[in-house]
């Protein structure tokens, strides 16, 4: 997870609740690929440790994310990033398309067409590294 | 995992005509961290006497893994008081033997370990160590028992923002799978990523009591922030 911990380890907005907080920093690391199919995710206890939280909220967001299928667990071996990529690619896709509406969406609220986002995305296109 | 380890039912204490708790009720199962909130004065302390049978005229009952709290329930719990507890003229290492038979379930080796990681200096006298250096240790000694409860009266109210991860980190590291720890603090920023649930006290009663998540979500406020409204001035 090298390069991926700095994103897990920023403080977390007490204001929502904390596992969903964790669950989306996961979606990102396993979706930019900062985490890879069928790489070991750190024990519940070292990382809840590490990030500051309460174990069992750690262990809600774990589940959370195996209901999603992302992450799986073998009884003896620990837990693991889902090696099944065609799920990680219909997963990241659908969680962009919500990203990419609900920026719309905004824009919408702020008076600005389609067009007019389109254009704005590229101009500021380069702020995106 | 569901066991429940602490039970306050209906629990109510005065000081002659000062209510000090009225109608407390809230259970603790085992495995999670319950976070006991109120600012100074709003009861936590008294409450957490009358759970460590440190004080016995009360209404209500209180249960310690089914145990009235007594003989039985100390060796299941360990408690953290908010005043220094032990002579000032012991020294560090005295404070670690007298712990250690004292409480069949302490381990020294681990209570070495944690005061080097907190670096209390061993061989000075407990009265000779600064406020913050006193809560640490008193912290070592409470969390290097393998108890089944830890009680912990406001464990960073002395120490400075910079130590206070450290001390977090420390009782995270330290309460094993199935104990259970009640924390009372008036402090709530720098610790509400810890708790499962949260119980305000407010001049003696239970203003607010729910799973901190759901508290989360439903106000779509922090812990801090909900603490902030309840006890508005």
């Amino acid at each position: 997870m090298e390069g991926g911990g700095d994103s897990l380890k920023q403080s977390f907005d007490p204001n929502l609740p904390i596992y969903t907080q964790i669950v989306d920093r996961f979606k990102q690391l396993i979706f930019s690929g900062a985490m890879s199919p069928g790489e070991k995710v750190p024990a519940v206890r070292e990382l809840a440790l590490e990030l500051g939280v309460n174990p069992n909220t750690l262990q809600r967001a774990m589940s959370e994310l195996e209901r999603e299928g992302l992450l799986y667990t073998e009884r003896t071996a620990g837990r693991f990033v889902t090696d099944d990529n065609a799920l990680i690619i219909a997963l990241r896709e659908e969680l962009i398309a919500t990203v990419v509406r609900e920026f719309l969406a905004e824009m919408k609220a702020l008076g600005c067409s389609s067009a007019e986002a389109e254009l704005l995305i590229k101009r500021h296109g380069g702020e995106m590294k | 995992m569901s066991e429940i380890l602490l039970e306050v039912k209906h629990v109510s204490k005065r000081y002659g005509q000062q209510v000090a708790l009225r109608d407390v009720s809230f259970e603790l199962a085992s495995g999670k961290i319950i976070g006991l909130l109120g600012p100074n004065g709003s009861g936590k302390t008294t409450l957490i006497k009358i759970i460590n049978s440190l004080l016995a005229d009360y209404e209500g009952e209180v249960r310690v893994s089914g145990h009235k709290p007594g003989k039985e329930s100390k060796k299941l719990v360990s408690y953290l008081p908010d005043k220094m507890a032990l002579p000032t003229w012991l020294s560090v290492t005295e404070a670690l033997d007298l712990y250690n038979s004292f409480f069949a379930d302490f381990q020294l080796a681990r209570a070495n370990e944690l005061l080097n990681s907190l670096k209390v200096p061993q061989g000075k006298r407990i009265g000779e160590l600064s406020k913050g250096m006193q809560e640490k240790l008193m912290l070592t000694l409470t969390m290097a028992r393998r108890a089944k409860l830890y009680v912990l009266d406001e464990p960073i109210a002395g120490v400075d923002p910079a130590a206070r991860d450290l001390i977090l980190s420390t009782i995270l590291d330290n309460f094993t799978d199935g104990s259970s720890i009640l924390l009372s603090t008036h402090i709530i920023s720098d610790v509400e990523t810890i708790f499962d649930s949260v119980v305000f006290l407010k001049e003696g009663n239970v203003d607010l009591i729910g799973e901190a998540e759901t508290l989360r979500s439903e106000h779509g406020k922090s812990i801090d922030q909900l603490f902030r409204e309840v006890y508005r001035c």
